[in-house]
């Protein structure tokens, strides 16, 4: 038996592959953070007083704020002041009107990663915005998703050109209050994408941001917000890489998703941020606040998320269900290795009647990592007949790691339903060495026994990224267990 | 005979952490032969098999075992695996999620790579599949769940069976695979075997009781008590030992001795 624990300990030695910088030349702010470099950065992308103003309101607010520590992972406190917030490519000229006007280097970079730009390599029927360090470098399809009168472009383009959808949303699902990180990216967010679905539009295709941060020392702070209107759907993707640095770095996202009356929305997240190396050396702090608000009737929202890089990962894509019957949805798959550490999971807060909520998690830990599930269901007194159902299990590899549920449930209403369900399992010898005597070698047994007990969550995802995610699980884990 | 044996296991001696299970085991099994290994609880049957499968935590303290003319213990598992050898789990083990016929052609592709021969696309391998399905009557609902998930015990055995009929061993162990099984499903069992007997293949059945083999009918029968074979014969030694006891067979047999 010895042997078959050493080698369920030996596997993750894979590098990262997307570890790679691109010599750009940038614009950016000088480090650390200040009125004047909120000003500065409002100043650079040409915006108006008014969001110039939330901004600082944001950063005031922030001054005041302590970091949370209730959450279940460890890590030196980042020096705020030692963070460059505003880090560009530099251009030619002022911002690029088309892709063609984009640094090549840009689109060699993203051609690397697998996400094709230009107009003629572009994979069919995904609409992609690009964000490298802090802004968006090009968005595609612009002009066939203006004909059915969908809004995509980056947030900085919404500012100028939809200021008064912006004003009416942004903050609305999670206020610049709402907590340490997401007042940070208040104040200093970047960009990000933006997007509308107009009233009984169904969008046509997946549309998709990808990140990249790429300047050293730098922070990212995007901001993505998503509209359905009344009886819109879109279904929306994200996926995120880093090189491999030494420091680590601070992604702090916020994500508000907004669904009205019989409005869909489906956000799905392939997260594969640099997660250090083996000995927990560099990599992301990838702390994001996204929330998703079903406002009208019948609404829905899904998250999505396939979480298998950064250092530390601290996020709970959560659901505001407060049309009646609106449903939320959150499925997640969290991998962690080597030294990483993810607390993770989601918030369902039913307000309305009749609103509905299911949960899968399934946490996989190996090498020296943490893995924990946190989640809230909440219902409300209001929520009459509210129903959730929680499934989260933890799958371990190896001996040293750790996962660990931390549900929290609040009723007020008794006509409502909760029911929770959690298992721990260990990947077994036994599962290994049945492969094993059918010819299966030990890595790829690991990665099928992973991905059976993934099943349920990419059988959610959208199909490219569900072939994405289980190639991406394969690689997280190789030589987990050797 | 002039033709190599598939298995030659000489004087065999294994155990875990300080214990001597198999105590100078020695067998030799042809091509085209069935052979029933029979014994206690604890005589040492299973962990036979497990040493022959290549499972971890067993010393191999002296002996040899040749398969098909090389060194089996030499080989990993999946080599093993690759090679021909098949072990039927007495305790087949479930893999949430992990559909059955996925795993199987994965399997079956394994074997094929490992012979040089191209791997089979899904549609022909679900042509072939239900053919052997019809062959051993299974339903064919069995194809799209889970390997052995939420199966009865009569049916994870009946999917071992099936899995053999696939993947078309060379040496097939059977690790008590009549046990906890059933009448029907005995006779269900017992029929994909006899129908999977090849003359390039050998089968090496083990088993506590004789009841099996009133539906499989064995070349030879072992006798094996405390780590070694103590008598071997044709099938009528199985019905004497259902008469007479393990007791009076081991007993005679160490006092001949």
């Amino acid at each position: 038996m010895s042997t078959a624990t050493e080698t369920i300990e030996g596997l993750v030695k894979q590098e990262y592959k997307y570890g790679f910088y691109t010599e750009v030349e940038t614009d950016s702010a000088p480090p650390g953070l200040s009125e004047e470099i909120i000003r500065f950065i409002s100043a650079k992308k040409n915006e108006p007083a008014w969001m110039t103003e939330w901004r600082l309101k944001a950063y005031r607010h922030w001054l005041t704020m302590t970091e949370p520590t209730w959450q279940f992972v460890k890590f030196p406190t980042p020096d705020f002041q030692d963070i460059t917030y505003y880090s560009a490519p530099k251009q030619k000229k002022d911002a690029p009107k088309s892709l063609d006007e984009v640094d090549p280097k840009l689109l060699e970079t993203y051609e690397k990663l697998g996400i094709p730009l230009r107009e003629r390599e572009r994979l069919a029927g995904v609409a992609v915005d690009a964000v490298f360090d802090s802004v968006s470098v090009g968005t595609t399809y612009q002009k066939q998703l203006a004909e059915k009168g969908i809004l995509f472009c980056s947030m900085s383009e919404a500012i100028q050109k939809h200021p008064a959808l912006v004003q009416q949303y942004l903050g609305s699902v999670v206020p610049y209050t709402d907590n340490f990180y997401a007042s940070l990216n208040s104040a200093v967010f970047t960009d990000g994408s933006f997007c509308y679905i107009p009233k009984g539009v169904r969008c046509p295709m997946e549309l998709s941001t990808y990140f990249r941060i790429n300047a050293a020392k730098s922070g990212q702070f995007e901001r993505t917000l998503i509209i359905a209107d009344d009886g819109g759907q879109v279904s929306y993707l994200e996926g995120c890489t880093a090189p491999m640095r030494d420091e680590n770095q601070l992604h702090a996202a916020v994500v508000e998703l907004v669904a009205l009356d019989n409005a869909q929305i489906k956000y799905s997240t392939v997260q594969n941020w640099y997660p250090g190396d083996e000995h927990g050396v560099g990599g992301i702090y990838n702390f994001v606040t996204k929330r998703g608000l079903c406002k009208g009737r019948n609404s829905r929202i899904t998250w999505t998320q396939v979480e298998t890089g950064s250092a530390i990962t601290w996020k709970y894509p959560s659901c505001v269900l407060l049309g009646e019957n609106s449903k939320g949805e959150f499925y997640s798959v969290a991998v962690t290795n080597n030294c990483q550490q993810a607390d993770t999971g989601t918030k369902m807060i039913h307000i309305g009647k009749n609103t509905r909520s299911t949960i899968v998690s399934k946490g996989i830990s190996a090498g020296r990592s943490q893995n924990s599930y946190r989640g809230l269901v909440k219902i409300q007194k209001s929520a009459a007949h509210a129903r959730n159902f929680s499934q989260c299990d933890s799958m371990l590899i190896g001996s040293k790691c750790g996962a660990h549920t931390f549900p929290y449930i609040e009723v007020k209403n008794a006509t409502a339903s909760v029911e929770h369900e959690a298992t721990t399992s260990k990947i077994g010898e036994d599962q290994i060495f049945y492969c094993n005597q059918r010819g299966i070698q030990t890595q790829d047994a690991v990665n099928m026994i992973v991905n059976g007990f993934c099943k349920e969550v990419f059988k959610e995802l959208p199909m490219e990224f569900a072939v994405e995610a289980q190639k991406l699980l394969g690689v997280s884990l190789e030589g987990s267990v050797g | 005979m002039t033709m190599q044996p598939i298995l030659e296991i000489n004087n065999l001696h294994a155990g875990v952490e300080n214990k001597q299970i198999l105590k100078g085991f020695s067998l030799t099994v042809y091509p085209g032969e069935v052979h029933a290994l029979m014994g206690l609880n604890g005589s040492g049957k299973s962990t036979l098999a497990a040493i022959l499968a290549g499972r971890e935590g067993y010393a191999v303290t002296e002996g040899t075992v040749k398969y098909r003319g090389q060194d089996l213990l030499a080989l990993d598992p999946e080599e093993r695996a690759r090679a021909g050898l098949f072990l039927a789990f007495q305790y087949p083990v479930e893999i949430p999620g992990v559909n059955s016929t996925y795993f199987l052609r994965a399997a079956y592709n394994e074997i094929r790579k490992a012979r040089g021969l191209p791997e089979v696309d899904a549609m022909d391998f679900l042509a072939l599949v239900k053919t052997k399905m019809k062959l051993l009557e299974l339903k064919e609902d069995l194809l799209k769940r889970s390997v052995n998930e939420g199966f009865s015990g009569g049916e994870k055995k009946r999917a071992e069976i099936f899995q053999m009929a696939v993947l078309e061993p060379k040496l097939a162990i059977l690790d008590e695979t009549d046990s906890g099984l059933d009448i029907d499903a005995l006779k269900v069992v017992a029929g994909g075997v006899n129908k999977l007997k090849r003359p390039d293949a050998a089968q090496l059945i083990i088993t506590h009781y004789q009841r099996l083999l009133n539906y499989i009918i064995p070349d030879q029968v072992h006798i094996m008590a405390d780590g070694c074979i103590v008598r071997s014969g044709g099938k009528d030694l199985a019905l004497e030992l259902e008469s007479k006891g393990y007791e009076a067979i081991v007993r005679n047999q160490l006092v001949a001795a």
